[in-house]
């Protein structure tokens, strides 16, 4: 059983084809990296895979659950969590207040206009815990546009762990990181278990090819070469699409 | 005294004074002036958490308090008891909430604006143009204001005291809603909509409801009203009122509870006060607006906190370097 199943996948905007027939497998526990040059059209695969965007044809599964009619806030129930490339958090808010609504995403709570959500302490020290997962939790209470680049990456991950996922979707999690805050988030991931399934999008090569078991390269809405580390540096076609030798 | 304490002081009195006010008062014609503030706040405040703990502009709220006048007083025309009345008008009122929502939710930002502009605009036609029902611009006189538990409402006191119970409810509620864990939810539809969804939020249901609970309160502001003034006509659904509420909410403060209601204030004030005196009073509010959005964009309440809170920290740092620039005392 695959933790996410993609299956030729495709999907147009107007004439421009941003994905072709993608398919790839992704085991339980694995680290998939996704990589590919600008408009190769990674994060619009994303986009199909959490259901922001709906495919013109083709599936995705979820643990051999079919999710690709679901809205996002589905997939988000059923265990599929994610990042964006673009940080969009809830920046008039603390960071534990972001972790709070992420958390409170998953909870029946969320209906309840009675009840006053600063009592609610089960769930204010179980965002606690997750910021300390990231390392965050000594400026939980600082307000988001007080927070720096690398930190708001963090709460934005933190975010996503709150929720338990099976499957973690990371959209270029290193992109703006200083060298220390990219070591930082590195060290970050690797330390997530393995029951989460990662799937992630990165440019930097050098700090996502360590995480990564299996590799794919995409290119012009469609997959390239696929394998491990070692398969897809060596492939020709690699570095044709890098290089365009 | 912390901030907490001082918040409870601030309470207590505003309550004291609301609750003394036809003492100190006196003169029938302000007791009246104080009912419109409560109950155009209340407008305010309904309209308040659509634009600012959802973000979703609307133009056409004045249709909703209409529909919630004009079924009560047809209903009394027709000679429901005032019970019924009230009750059909609240189930009116968000009946045409949850129309306006369905409609109206197809979309944000500037076209939310123009549907609900569109549907306040043909609830004011049929206002105005279906005479056999509505009696046209010459709109629907009510005879006399209910008497609930054997206390009478007519005189200005009674009135403004059930006004004052009603506003007070509207408050709490406005208090409990905003604290709660959908007000979060709300206000989180509001600043990152994509982002509730991917999170496992139904963006539009909560929309929705915050859509109902506005329009339950525009309804009860509309009950009031039209109570107060017994008579109802096109006037009170056209654009102007809804125009008006929106500019109350928008120069008191968006997404704050003082804001509208100070918003309220001001309107009410000009209209009735203010052009006994001043012909062009319309100018005098539109400066004032102006004023406000040049200075405070933010609207009077945040503004005011915000200058409130740079003149405290300037001070206490003058205070800081006053005591710092005193010689030691010698050992």
């Amino acid at each position: 059983m695959s933790a996410l199943s993609v299956n030729a996948l495709c999907k147009s905007f107007g004439g421009l084809r941003v994905a072709r027939s993608v398919s790839l497998n992704v085991e339980p526990g694995e680290r998939r990296l996704i990589i590919g040059p600008n408009g190769a059209g990674k994060t619009t695969l994303f986009h199909l895979i959490a259901g922001e965007l709906s495919p013109d044809s083709g599936s995705v599964t979820l643990f051999d659950r079919d999710i690709t009619r679901l809205p996002s806030r589905k997939r988000a129930h059923l265990g599929m969590a994610r990042t964006y490339q673009i940080i969009t958090l809830f920046s008039r808010d603390t960071i534990l207040h972001n972790v709070i609504l992420a958390l409170l995403g998953l909870s029946p709570l969320r209906w309840n206009p009675l009840v006053d959500l600063k009592g609610q302490h089960d769930l204010t020290e179980r965002a606690h815990d997750a910021l300390a997962r990231v390392g965050l939790s000594h400026i939980a209470g600082r307000p988001l546009a007080e927070t720096s680049y690398g930190e708001r990456r963090r709460a934005e991950i933190a975010m996503a762990l709150a929720q338990n996922p099976k499957v973690l979707l990371l959209d270029e999690p290193f992109a703006g990181l200083s060298i220390d805050e990219r070591r930082g988030v590195r060290e970050l991931l690797a330390a997530i278990p393995r029951e989460v399934t990662i799937v992630m999008i990165e440019h930097d090569m050098d700090t996502a090819l360590d995480l990564a078991n299996r590799i794919t390269l995409l290119h012009f809405g469609e997959v390239i070469v696929e394998g491990t580390r070692a398969e897809v540096v060596n492939d020709p076609r690699t570095r044709e699409v890098y290089l365009g030798e | 005294m912390n901030s907490r304490h001082l918040r409870f002081a601030a309470i207590a009195i505003a309550l004291s004074l609301l609750a003394t006010l036809p003492f100190w008062v006196g003169n029938a014609y302000y007791i009246n002036i104080a009912s419109q503030i409560l109950f155009w706040a209340i407008f305010a405040l309904a309209l308040n958490v659509l634009v600012g703990y959802a973000g979703l502009v609307s133009l056409g709220h004045a249709g909703l308090f209409g529909v919630a006048g004009y079924t009560a007083a047809l209903l009394l025309q027709a000679g429901y008891g005032h019970g019924t009345a009230i009750l059909l008008a609240l189930v009116a009122a968000l009946a045409a909430a949850a129309a306006f929502a369905v409609l109206a939710l197809r979309s944000t930002g500037i076209g939310f604006l123009m549907i609900t502009l569109a549907l306040g605009q043909i609830l004011w036609g049929i206002a105005y143009r279906w005479v056999s029902l509505t009696n046209g611009d010459n709109g629907v006189v009510l005879h006399g204001r209910p008497a609930p538990f054997g206390v009478s409402l007519a005189t200005p006191s009674a009135f403004y005291y059930t006004t004052l119970v009603v506003f007070v409810f509207a408050i709490l509620s406005m208090v409990v809603f905003t604290r709660s864990p959908f007000g979060a939810s709300v206000c989180g539809t509001r600043d990152q909509p994509r982002r509730m969804s991917a999170l496992g939020y139904h963006v539009w249901l909560i929309r929705f409801i915050a859509f109902l609970f506005s329009g339950f309160w525009t309804g009860v502001a509309g009950l009031l009203f039209i109570y107060y003034n017994q008579f109802i006509s096109p006037q009170v659904v056209a654009l102007q009122t809804s125009a008006e509420v929106l500019l109350m909410v928008i120069s008191g403060g968006t997404a704050t509870l003082l804001g509208p209601i100070t918003g309220a204030v001001i309107v009410v004030i000009m209209k009735n006060v203010v052009s006994a005196y001043v012909e062009r009073w319309n100018l005098v509010l539109g400066v004032i607006f102006v004023a406000i959005i040049t200075f405070m964009p933010e609207g009077l309440v945040p503004g005011s906190m915000r200058l409130w809170r740079l003149g405290w920290r300037a001070l206490t740092n003058r205070r800081t370097n006053v005591l710092k620039s005193l010689p030691e005392p010698p050992a």
